[in-house]
């Protein structure tokens, strides 16, 4: 699962070589330098007060531009998994759901519609018009979901992106891909893998990969890894 | 506190939303990205609960709507957002406005060439 050290992981190569450093546009903008000051101003007198420390900060920003990860929605997914009684609610209002678990926070979210997958059939999400994406749930999202080939290919020709992303569906599995919007947006509920009997959720949120929730994977017990699974 | 927890209390919808562009976080200077940097490790450590800030984003916002004619396009949402984090360290007497303005001025007094920062 996430914590806070999982999420320092990443290089910090690109730390001190800001994507956005090099514009210069707001160099002549008198609002702009005043702020610029300003914020510098207050990153020194919080860091003479040892409030924050500047590394914290590249962390955090990277985090955020990068690292968030699916973890809400792996949770709402485990605890549907367990419970019948909160999934029924998952699926009827997936806000109201995630209030119940203290994920949610306030009003003016994006309605978000919770995709059942069944035996028979799967559900995978893409936005074609853009990367529509329900962010507060599933954190941001990965590269290749913005990419022009999959938005318009997994409408096409859904089986084939997913066997060359690695989810190789029967025959017998009705694919259904649904199409994000600014109005809408989805997650998928994957089908609880066998082998997860008497599973914590915590357990069972760590099989929850944010490509399974986008649908174009599915949860896995890696074989050997559980001692607690029977061979 | 989890880098889930502190991106749920962002709004990701709505006029509170941090711009985005294909729904990542969009920071046009680097003085933007810091600012939201140390606004969220001050709340990860707990130094404000996030209503206390949001308060604050929602009067930034609302006050320059007032202020402004709907289609300039001089709004840029993180010039609020600092708006609101230095009125939020003032209220939580973190950094009073008379320390921001005397540092201000002595950053603003390095000669030329010392604004730009870059760190090391």
């Amino acid at each position: 699962m996430s914590t806070d050290h999982d999420d320092h992981d990443h290089d910090h190569d690109h730390d001190h070589d800001h994507p956005h450093d090099d514009h210069d546009h707001h160099h002549d903008d008198p609002i702009a330098r005043r702020n610029a000051l300003r914020a510098e101003a207050l990153e020194s007198l919080l860091v003479e007060r040892g409030l924050v420390d500047p590394e914290t900060i590249d962390v955090i920003v990277a985090r955020f531009e990068q690292d968030i990860g699916p973890l809400n929605g792996t949770k709402l997914v485990a605890r549907a998994w367990v419970d019948p009684g909160f999934r029924q609610r998952l699926v009827a209002d997936a806000w109201a759901a995630a209030e119940d678990l203290g994920l949610a926070t306030g009003p003016g979210h994006t309605p978000i519609v919770v995709l059942e997958n069944t035996p028979t059939v799967h559900n995978v999400v893409v936005c074609t018009l853009c990367s529509c994406y329900p962010s507060s749930l599933l954190g941001l999202p990965p590269t290749w979901y913005k990419s022009p080939p999959y938005r318009s290919r997994v409408v096409r020709e859904p089986r084939t992106v997913l066997r060359e992303m690695g989810l190789d569906l029967p025959a017998d599995v009705e694919v259904r891909v649904w199409d994000s919007s600014a109005e809408v947006r989805y997650m998928v509920l994957p089908t609880r893998p066998a082998g997860t009997d008497g599973w914590s959720e915590d357990q069972l949120a760590g099989l929850v990969t944010r490509d399974a929730l986008i649908g174009v994977a599915r949860p896995e017990v890696a074989r050997g890894t559980d001692p607690e699974v029977a061979r | 506190m989890s880098a889930a927890h502190s991106a749920a209390v962002l709004d990701w919808d709505g006029p509170l939303s941090p711009p985005r562009r294909n729904c990542e976080l969009v920071f046009d200077a680097l003085w933007e990205s810091r600012l939201f940097g140390m606004t969220m490790t001050l709340y990860e450590r707990r130094a404000f609960a996030w209503n206390e800030f949001r308060d604050r984003l929602i009067a930034a916002i609302a006050d320059w709507e007032r202020a402004h004619h709907p289609d300039d396009a001089a709004y840029r949402y993180w010039d609020c957002w600092l708006t609101a984090f230095e009125s939020l360290l003032a209220d939580k007497a973190i950094c009073g406005s008379d320390t921001v303005e005397r540092r201000v001025a002595e950053l603003a007094a390095r000669p030329a060439g010392h604004d730009h920062r870059r760190h090391e």
